[in-house]
This record gives structure tokens, sequence and C-alpha cells, in this order.
């Protein structure tokens, strides 16, 4: 049932082979909420966020927004309650790393989350978990009935005076609940609708309060880098993008998993020699670098440094860190019609240019490949995705666009050549 | 009444721990349903009258959320993910082999009202595809015949 450990660990998953890790005796044996023990016993809010923007972490929720800075926008003090909501929604297709850090590491997500508290003064926080996610959550809930029993969390934690309190919420199955604004309406018992912003969730979050909403993943870096530092932490990376990531790689590679790496690991490393390469003697043909919403990168293109600054240049971003790989019998016709279903799927529908555009892109492509498109549908293809970029309450409309947008970039071809063989040209892609 | 006292007692304290009650509304109906198997209207009015919203609220909900359910279900849940990286290491296959082995389609329940066989919507383990959900249960790395079996085994 639960998830295997990583092929490769770094700092946040070097323990996750040991089975006492995800108790809080084992977490404490390797020096558990020591970091937390320190920013609330030694360190004032101002300075711990002071050293989490130098030490420069950027979320690791798909945004890569930086942490630090987004703690800095909470309002410092006021009558109101402050909050903050924990994004365990992870339903971004081809990620499965923050499942893992549920699983093997609650404690030391639960900890990033105390120290967090302790630097915005915030007197509670939602971890709001996706549905499917029983295991994990149970992994979770466990956990922090020892953080109460044991005095970490509630009105006097770690003995400090500070109140914190940590409340478990579980979704029921929608992708858009993990935008941070739908997340903040389900948390409020509704329908995951996203928000308009501004006002942003520093100002008006989970129930009219000021609430910060940040990644499993992103909690799980901020006990290392109060206990090592920031130094320390920039050791790891890139200049512009520090730190390590958990890359979860599927598709068609013959190791597919968890690798922990910095970031900046370069791209054709990670699928061929960490993931072993794709496997029957085929070749790569497209890799999706960082989720589903990423543009894909064709097989020419893969010596990139996994960073934003240098995806970018490659007209796409690090996302989730969700590598999927497809090798030289795939249909990229098809893999549209795959992506285009789920985000026809999930539009919560309140956005026009959303609700409709997903709509198209999946009659589109659903119609070339079955031989039915013309030269024309790939024009209009393009055109219905330019038109829902920037448009919306949401980035999910941009998310659902940009992957049609890079299937054009780099495989137009598969497109024009169903348009003249007016049939599937790839007898040997993975079945729809 | 369909709630029993001691899912009250449960949806009560989850209310107690959101600043506003309607924040446990979705942790109620996971703990009706499971009682339930479905959220039907007169159980969507006893929720509505433990939170004192209107019934239309809670069917909202119910209705925008993937694993809830305003019909009957079968016993059992069973959720094959087809999304990308379990569709290129065969999901589909294997959804279609499970199809032809209960005899009804994906979004069908069995006559003996044993299975609902459902294709979803990525699970978060897509380095283990295919992969297929019984209720709260992940099996991974599968194929046609492990999956078989574990339906199979299914009461
Ligand atoms: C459609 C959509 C889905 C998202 N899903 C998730 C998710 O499942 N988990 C997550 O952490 N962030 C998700 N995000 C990003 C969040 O909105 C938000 O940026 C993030 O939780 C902030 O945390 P971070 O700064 O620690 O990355 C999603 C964004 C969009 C637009
Ligand atoms: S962009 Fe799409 S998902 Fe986001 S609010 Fe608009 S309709 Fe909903
Ligand atoms: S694609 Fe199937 S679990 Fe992610």
């Amino acid at each position: 049932m639960g998830l295997k450990v990583p092929f490769v660990t770094g700092y946040l998953t070097e323990h996750f082979g040991d089975d006492a890790f995800p108790t809080l005796e084992g977490y404490r044996a390797k020096g558990g909420y020591e970091a937390a023990r320190k920013a609330l016993g030694s360190m004032t809010p101002d300075e711990v966020i002071e050293l989490m923007k130098t030490a420069g972490l950027q979320g690791r929720g798909g945004a890569g927004f930086v942490t630090g800075l987004k703690w800095s926008f909470m309002p410092k003090k006021g009558d109101k309650p402050r909050y903050i909501a924990c994004n365990a929604d992870e339903s971004e297709p081809g990620s499965f790393k923050d499942r893992i850090l549920l699983e093997r590491g609650a404690h030391q997500m639960l900890e990033g989350i105390l120290i967090g508290a302790w630097a915005m003064q915030a007197e509670k926080t939602f971890i709001y978990v996706r549905g499917e996610y029983a295991h994990p959550a149970a992994c979770v809930q466990r956990a922090i009935d020892e953080c109460y029993a044991a005095g970490i969390l509630g009105a006097n934690c770690l003995g400090t005076g500070f109140r914190h309190d940590v409340v478990l919420t579980r979704g029921a199955g929608a992708y858009i609940c993990g935008e941070e604004t739908g997340l903040l309406e389900s948390l409020e018992g509704k329908k995951g609708q996203p928000r308009k912003k501004p006002p942003f969730p520093a100002e008006y979050g989970a129930f009219g309060m000021p609430t910060t909403v940040n990644n499993v993943e992103t909690f799980s870096h901020v006990p290392h880098i109060v206990a090592k530092g920031a130094d320390w932490f920039r050791g790891f990376g890139t200049e512009k993008s520090p730190g390590t990531t958990i890359f979860g790689v599927s598709g068609h590679v013959a190791r597919p998993g968890l690798f922990e790496l910095p970031l900046g690991t370069r791209l054709d490393e990670i699928v061929f020699q960490h993931a072993g390469g794709v496997p029957n003697g085929r070749k790569v043909k497209g890799v999706i670098p960082g989720g589903m919403s990423m543009p894909i990168l064709p097989a020419g293109q893969l010596d990139v440094a996994m960073a934003n600054e240098f995806l970018r240049e490659r007209k796409t971003m690090l996302g989730t860190g969700g590598i999927m790989v497809m090798d030289d019998t795939t249909c990229m016709v098809r893999a549209s019609c795959v992506i285009t279903y789920f985000f026809r799927d999930e539009s919560c529908g309140q956005c026009t240019q959303c609700r409709e555009g997903t709509g198209w892109l999946h009659k589109l492509v659903t119609r070339i490949e079955r031989g039915a498109g013309s030269i024309e549908d790939i024009e209009i293809l393009a055109d219905v995705t330019s038109k829902m970029e920037g448009q919306t309450i949401c980035a999910f409309a941009d998310a659902a666009a940009w992957p049609v947008q890079g299937m054009l970039r780099h495989f137009r071809e598969d497109f024009e050549l169903h348009v003249e063989h007016k049939k599937c040209p790839f007898p040997e892609s993975f079945e729809l | 009444m369909v709630i029993s006292d001691a899912a009250r007692e449960k949806i009560r304290a989850e209310m107690a721990k959101y600043p506003k009650p309607e924040g446990a509304l979705l942790a109620a109906l996971h703990l009706v349903q499971k009682q339930t198997g479905h959220i039907s209207g007169e159980t969507a009015q006893e929720i509505a009258d433990l939170f004192g919203i209107h019934p239309i609220r809670v069917m909202e909900v119910v209705t925008f959320y993937n694993m809830f359910y305003d019909e009957p279900q079968g016993r059992h849940h069973v959720h094959v993910c087809t999304n990308l990286p379990c569709s290129l290491r065969g999901a589909r296959e294997l959804l279609r082999g499970l199809e032809a082995h209960l005899g009804i389609e994906a979004g069908e329940t069995t006559k003996d009202g044993r299975v609902t066989l459902a294709h979803e919507e990525c699970l978060g383990a897509c380095g283990y595809a295919p992969m297929l959900r019984v209720d709260e249960t992940y099996h991974e790395n599968l194929d046609l015949a492990a999956a078989k079996r574990i339906l199979d085994e299914l009461e």
C-alpha cells in the first residue's frame, strides 16, 4: 500500500527507508523537532522570515514563488486570527512526491508547519489532503495526534507558551481544489471554485482571515534550513533555484519512481541515468518535465537543467517536477486527447474561456486523432489556446492551454500526418 | 433517521475544529457516505439540518466532488487510473480487461451490486502504473491477472 522509498535520496528523504521515521520517537531519534525548538526558543518571527528569504526556498507546489517573501506578506499584528493552509491536494498528473512526504515524513512536514506558524504568528493550520489519499491522511493524523500527546502542538508548543493547532481536512476528488483559493473555498465546506484575486489570501484567506498557502514539500524543507542555515541550503541546486526537490519519473522508463536531486540536475541525466532510460530498445520521443500542465520537450532538448531559469528558455517550467517520458511509439495526438480530456473534466466552469475552451480543445484533438480533422482544425486548436491564456479567474485555463501549445510547437507533424492519412498513423502507440 | 447518533457525535467534533461549523461539511459527507454508500435527498436534508443550512447547499457540494455520490453505488468502488502516465503503461488495456471480466462497462455496477467499475484521473501513483484503487486502498504495478485476483476476492 505504501509508496516505495525514492531511488535517490537527499536530506528530505534520507531516512524514508527507516520504518521508525514516521513515528515521533523515530523522528526525534534523527534530531526531529530540534529546529522548531531553535526557532520558537531563540529566534524572533522576523528572524525566521529573514532566514527563509536568504535561503531563497521556492515553493514546490508548482508556481515556484519564494517562500520567505510569501510569509512576509502576512499582516503583522491585528485582532484577526492568522491561518496556514498546507496544500496536500497533489492532483497534478505525473506528480506523486507529496504522497511519500506524507506517508514517510509527516513529522518533518509538521515541524516545518510549526516553524512557519511561529514566523507568521498563525494560530491554526489546515492540512488539506486530497480525498483519495486515505492512507497518507491516516499517517498525518497519527503524527498530529502524537504531537498533541507530546505537547509539540496545542496550547503550549514545546513548552514555549506559543499556541498552535493543526486540523486535517480531506478533499473529495476535485483537481481544482489544489489551486490555492479553490482550496480555501473547499476548506469552508463549499464547491472548490477559485476566487477572484485580489484580495489575495494573505489579506482574505480561509474563513476571511489572513492565510498563507504552502505546499507539503515546501514545509518539509523548512526544518532543514532552520537547523543548518541558508548557506548550507544554497549549497544545493542553482544560484536562483536552491535546494533539492523530489522528481517523480513515470511513463516509458526502465525505473519509474521518485528521485530526490538538486534543482538544476539535467533532465537527460534524470531520464537516462537515474530512471534507466527507455526500455525495449526504443528511443525517447518527448518528455513532459513538470507535471501535465507544463509544455513538452522533444528528444533533442533534454540537455536542460531542471530549474525554472533554464526551463523557461525552452518555453516550459519545472511545475511539480513530475517527469513523464514518452517513447518513439507514442502518438502525440493521442497524448493530447488524454491531456485535454482531463482539463475538460476538471474545469470548475466559472469562466467562459476555460469552460468552453477546454471543451473545444478536447473536441478538436479527438477529431484529429480519429482522422476526421482538417489543417484548419490545427489552426483553430492553436487559436483557442491563445484565447484561453491570461483571461481567467485562475491559472487552470493557462495550465490547460500550455501543454497543447507545447505539442503543436514540437510535434505539429504528428497532427498533420493524421489529417493527411485520415487516420492515426502510429499503430504501435499506447491505447486510448 | 439515516445518520446514527455516533456519526452525529463525530460530526459535531469535526465542526468544533473550524472557525465556522460549515468547514466540516466535507468531513460530514465522508462520514455519512461511509455508512450509507451515497447521499440521498433524505440524507442531505438531515446533514443540512445538522449544519443549519439549506439542503441545496449540501447537494451542490455532493455533485461538485467526484468522491460523493447522489445515487446508489456498488459495495466496492474499483477505479482504474487512465491519465497519461498510467495509459502509457497499459491502463486502458487493464480497464478493458476488467470490463470483460465483470461483464460491465466503466461507470456501471455489477448486477449483484458487488462492484462499481470506473476510470479515474491521476491518483498520485504514476510511477507504479498501471494501478487501481479499491475503495480506500491503492493497488499498484498491476497486470490484468493480478487485478482480476484483487476483484475476485472482494465480497
Ligand atoms: C489548477 C491548479 C492546481 C494546483 N494544484 C496544486 C496542488 O495540488 N498542490 C499544490 O501544492 N499546489 C497546487 N497549485 C498551486 C497552488 O495554487 C499554490 O501556488 C501553491 O499551493 C502554493 O504553495 P507553494 O508556494 O509552497 O508552492 C495548483 C495551482 C493551480 C492553478
Ligand atoms: S480558469 Fe477554469 S478552473 Fe479556474 S476559475 Fe476559471 S473556469 Fe474555474
Ligand atoms: S497517471 Fe495514474 S496515478 Fe498518475
